[in-house]
């Protein structure tokens, strides 16, 4: 083709593989796809993390040509891939502890050397919880060392398999089953909080990226891209989660897709402690869009809407903008 | 070969001639200068195949070689006390997917009170998790047992504890054989994993267990600390046969045939636990001791052959069940199961207060009187305590105790022992 | 068994000096034990080190309590810490001094009915003549050799080969030669 062709996905699929070169199709779309994460897991219905996990890790086993090893620390991805008896995973897979997925997959990552297996890359998973809280000293050790892992974290920001708990990835004002809607300020509170891309930024490692389930060949190439590159690398997936959000399983990708164009989550790519990329908003929203579809948000609107805090998330959304330059 | 050297250091020794293939280190007082002697080695080159990593802490380091256990390499770390605590939840992690690591334990008090030195409360606290625990007398053992502990591991598919006492093992410098490489690698073959992250044959480990098949799960382990009463001796034979010393072992008896009175012992103290029962059989006395080397799987059969016809038994423990006595004890009771003697438990060492020859030779002839009450505290310093105990009744803002204890014993740099 | 109690400061080598009196044992054959015993990390507070020499297996872990020989590293610790306690009838004290034990306020020791042979050397100036560092364990050493005949020269000066590399093994031998020639002759001097 002489042109790029851009797709916007707006609510259907039907525009897709079919026009564009083999070189640019997507991995789910391609037969020999290894569906690493293979049907019958228990996740949700609308499950962002599934969406997430498994455009990933199929494109991480093309990318190294099915010689990957998964280490996942515990939360819902793992309690959803492993019921027992059964697994859905179908490459090798460990799941340890809750705390320690980025130091266990530095120790498979080390066996690899001693082993001479050179081709042999690794994953660490996690969620929010198990990244920006219980697993940050494990995950900030890895990144010192520039250890040769890819660290995804599906941030769907709260821990969601133990019944919506805040993390330090929880957004201000969202309501959970510890910032719960009630009393004066209700929702998780202003001012608090960890930005792990950036953080992971200041470790200034080769790779970090932001993505998410509304742009899934984006996700896909950015998998693709961190695989190239040896060393620390960090990928920080939005993956809504209906059950958490109080958001409708079938809006789950454009819940996904009005945060990233509402500023809120920006999408953008990060070499050595700089940013390297960044994917531009085409069509802005304001915040209250993305909000009002998520049940979690519910109490900041209503018969008298709290406007305040309402203008306070704006203001991030905007400083989001301003700093990343999405507006171009 | 004979060498003057380290503990530390001839444990290091003989990690290196295991060939280990990913060893993970955190420091901590006293084991510190174990990782730190194979940090060298393998950055010198010394360790073919072998990588060395600095984690950032002890829960760490252990997760580090469970992740290069699972996918096939020869793991080894090494911690004391805090660090042991630490790293808990991977003790029991490992533990449970039948991980064949090595760890050493430098034994180190843990706190409150903050103590550096030698006791044995950090590998008790973890006596349960599933691992087996070897305890060594002197380097000589500390060095050998790592070279059972590996193949014991990895024949079991059962992580290993080798615990030396810090500072008093860790820190001496002793005479030992360092064996040859060519007999380590005829005693120990190369690690065949029974489970391995491989993508040529994918598996899927550390799933959840439900109800339905957890207690097989935790029954299979118990029954593999079982295996490990009759494995654990065979190993310790097949030692002796080829570096010719007696290694390991599940316990070793020190003139118990026709002994009245038996002193049961874990570690170092057992020195000079022997030095005092040859003075007092030199007087008349039918004394002896047993050095228990496997604490877990604990050797209930071969205490109770030994220990039965004795009078009494004396188990001088370096730690301390809070709100009960001995720890060490129960075990030792329940070995004498349905058999009647005397049986005393007696807490010494703690937090590395010298044990001497000297009070030993009290404590074990007022043993033989029978003058010994159930729980001792060794060398207990009575006015510091009583003194405590006053102060804490008279008034409620006492200030914290052990502050308030070390005010009153006075400047301690300045004593002996 | 011989056993020696060496104390001093931290920073002064104290336990090196006890692990290499160990080495010299070992290189003539016979077993010995160094440990220490110390209290925080830091420089300057005191510290002991033990040794014990025999001619088979030493099991006993306790501290050294009645040593047959002291080494005293730093003088200010004589009136400080209970330096002499346990020490045994006719015991052997070493001790890093310019002064003699009269000046030193321990001619009382000296004469006192337990017999105790007191000898004490420059160590830290022949170190700092010879090493360049104020480190006096080496020059000790090789005085303790001369004072209890335990260990030959030779094997005190082997096994600060082994502990040190290069040219500081070197200039450590030198002190210790130097300090055990001193204390051979003021032996000399003294019997003559």
């Amino acid at each position: 083709m002489d042109q790029p062709v851009k797709f916007y996905q707006t609510g259907t699929f039907t525009v897709g593989n079919r026009l564009l070169g083999e070189g640019q199709r997507s991995v789910q779309a391609d037969m020999e796809r290894t569906n690493s994460l293979n049907s019958g897991h228990r996740a949700c219905q609308g499950c962002g993390e599934a969406l997430g996990a498994r455009y990933a890790i199929d494109a991480a086993m093309r990318a190294t040509g099915n010689r990957l090893i998964a280490v996942n620390a515990t939360g819902c991805l793992e309690v959803f891939s492993t019921p027992y008896p059964e697994t859905s995973w179908q490459i090798p897979w460990l799941h340890s502890l809750f705390g320690n997925a980025a130091a266990v997959a530095s120790g498979v990552a080390a066996a690899q050397r001693a082993l001479g297996r050179k081709d042999v890359r690794v994953i660490a998973q996690g969620g929010d919880g198990g990244t920006t809280d219980i697993g940050f000293g494990c995950l900030s050790g890895m990144f010192e060392r520039n250890d040769d892992v890819l660290y995804i974290c599906y941030d769907n920001e709260a821990y969601m398999n133990t019944g919506v708990q805040r993390s330090s990835a929880t957004p201000p004002a969202a309501r959970t089953a510890t910032t719960p809607a009630v009393g004066a300020l209700p929702g998780n509170v202003f001012g608090t909080g960890k930005n792990l891309p950036r953080i992971a930024m200041a470790h200034r490692i080769p790779y970090v990226a932001t993505a998410s389930v509304a742009s899934l060949r984006d996700l896909e190439r950015k998998v693709t891209d961190a695989m190239a590159i040896e060393g620390s690398r960090y990928i920080h997936i939005h993956v809504p989660c209906p059950l958490g959000w109080g958001s409708a399983p079938e809006n789950t990708i454009k819940v996904a897709r009005l945060a990233v164009e509402s500023g809120l989550f920006p999408l953008f790519e990060a070499r050595h402690g700089e940013v390297t990329s960044r994917t531009p908003i085409r069509r802005r929203v304001p915040v209250t869009e993305y909000l009002e579809l998520q049940k979690r948000f519910a109490h900041l609107f209503g018969k008298s809407p709290d406007v305040e805090r309402i203008a306070h998330i704006q203001a991030i959304a905007d400083r989001n903008i301003a700093e990343f330059g999405l507006l171009s | 070969m004979l060498k003057q050297t380290e503990g530390s250091r001839a444990v290091a020794e003989a990690i290196a001639l295991c060939r280990p293939q990913v060893i993970c280190a955190y420091p901590i007082t006293p084991q510190t200068h174990i990782v730190e002697a194979l940090g060298e080695m393998v950055k010198e080159g010394g360790i073919a195949g072998c990588e060395f990593i600095n984690v950032e802490s002890e829960f760490a380091a252990l997760s580090v070689a469970i992740g290069a256990s699972a996918a096939g390499a020869r793991s080894y770390t090494a911690t004391s006390s805090q660090g042991l605590l630490f790293m808990a939840e991977a003790v029991y992690n490992a533990a449970g997917l039948g991980l064949p690591i090595v760890m050493t334990i430098g034994n180190r008090a843990i706190g409150a009170p903050i103590n550096i030195w030698n006791d044995h409360s950090d590998s008790m606290s973890m006596r349960d998790a599933g691992w087996i625990q070897l305890y060594a007398e002197t380097n000589q053992e500390a060095l050998d047992l790592h070279i059972q502990a590996f193949r014991l591991a990895e024949e079991l598919s059962c992580p290993v504890m080798v615990c030396m006492d810090g500072f008093i093992l860790t820190h001496a410098y002793d005479r030992v054989d360092v064996p040859l490489q060519r007999d380590v690698d005829a005693y120990l073959p190369p690690f065949e994993p029974r489970q391995m992250l491989d993508p040529a044959e994918p598996v899927s480990i550390g799933a959840m267990v439900g109800p339905e098949a957890f207690t097989e799960v935790r029954y299979l382990s118990h029954h593999k600390q079982l295996r490990a009463l009759r494995l654990i001796p065979d190993l310790a034979e097949a030692f002796r046969a080829r570096f010719g010393r007696d290694s390991g072992g599940l316990i070793r008896s020190y003139r118990t045939e026709d002994a009245e009175t038996i002193v049961v012992a874990l570690g170092s103290v057992n020195g000079t636990v022997q030095e005092v029962v040859d003075e007092m059989r030199a007087d008349g006395s039918r004394i002896g001791s047993v050095s228990i080397c496997s604490f877990r799987p604990f050797p209930l059969a071969a205490l109770r052959e030994t220990l039965q016809a004795a009078r009494r038994v004396v188990v001088l423990e370096k730690c301390l069940a809070v709100g009960l006595g001995g720890i060490v004890s129960d075990g030792v009771r329940k070995s004498l199961s349905g058999i009647v003697l005397n049986g005393y438990t007696v807490i010494a060492g703690l937090g590395g207060r010298a044990i001497t020859r000297q009070s030993l030779r009290r404590l074990f002839e007022d043993a033989q009187r029978d003058e010994l009450d159930q729980v001792t505290f060794l060398d207990l310093n009575a006015d510091l305590v009583s003194h405590a105990l006053d102060r804490e009744s008279a008034t409620r803002r006492t200030g914290p105790t052990a502050e308030a204890l070390l005010r009153r014993l006075g400047t301690v740099a300045s004593r002996i022992g | 068994m011989f056993q020696i109690r060496l104390h001093g400061r931290g920073g002064q080598g104290v336990v090196s000096g006890a692990e290499m009196l160990s080495v010299a044992a070992f290189l003539e054959g016979r077993y010995a034990q160094a440990f220490p015993s110390f209290g925080s990390e830091r420089m300057g507070a005191p510290v002991m080190a033990f040794c014990r020499i025999d001619d088979k297996e030493i099991r006993l872990r306790e501290p050294v309590l009645e040593p047959d020989a002291l080494i005293v590293q730093d003088p200010t610790l004589l009136h400080q810490v209970e330096l002499f306690s346990g020490l045994r009838p006719a015991g052997r004290v070493l001790i890093n001094s310019t002064r003699s034990f009269d000046e030193l306020g321990l001619s009382g020791l000296a004469q006192g009915p337990r017999g105790f042979v007191l000898c004490s050397l420059p160590a830290t100036e022949l170190a700092l003549k010879h090493v360049g560092r104020a480190v006096p364990n080496a020059a000790l050493l090789g005085g303790f050799a001369a004072v209890t005949g335990l260990v030959a020269i030779e094997s005190v000066l082997a096994a600060i080969r082994q502990k040190f590399r290069g040219v500081v093994a070197e200039k450590n031998i030198e002190a210790a030669k130097e300090a055990y020639d001193l204390a051979v002759k003021m032996r000399e001097s003294a019997h003559a």
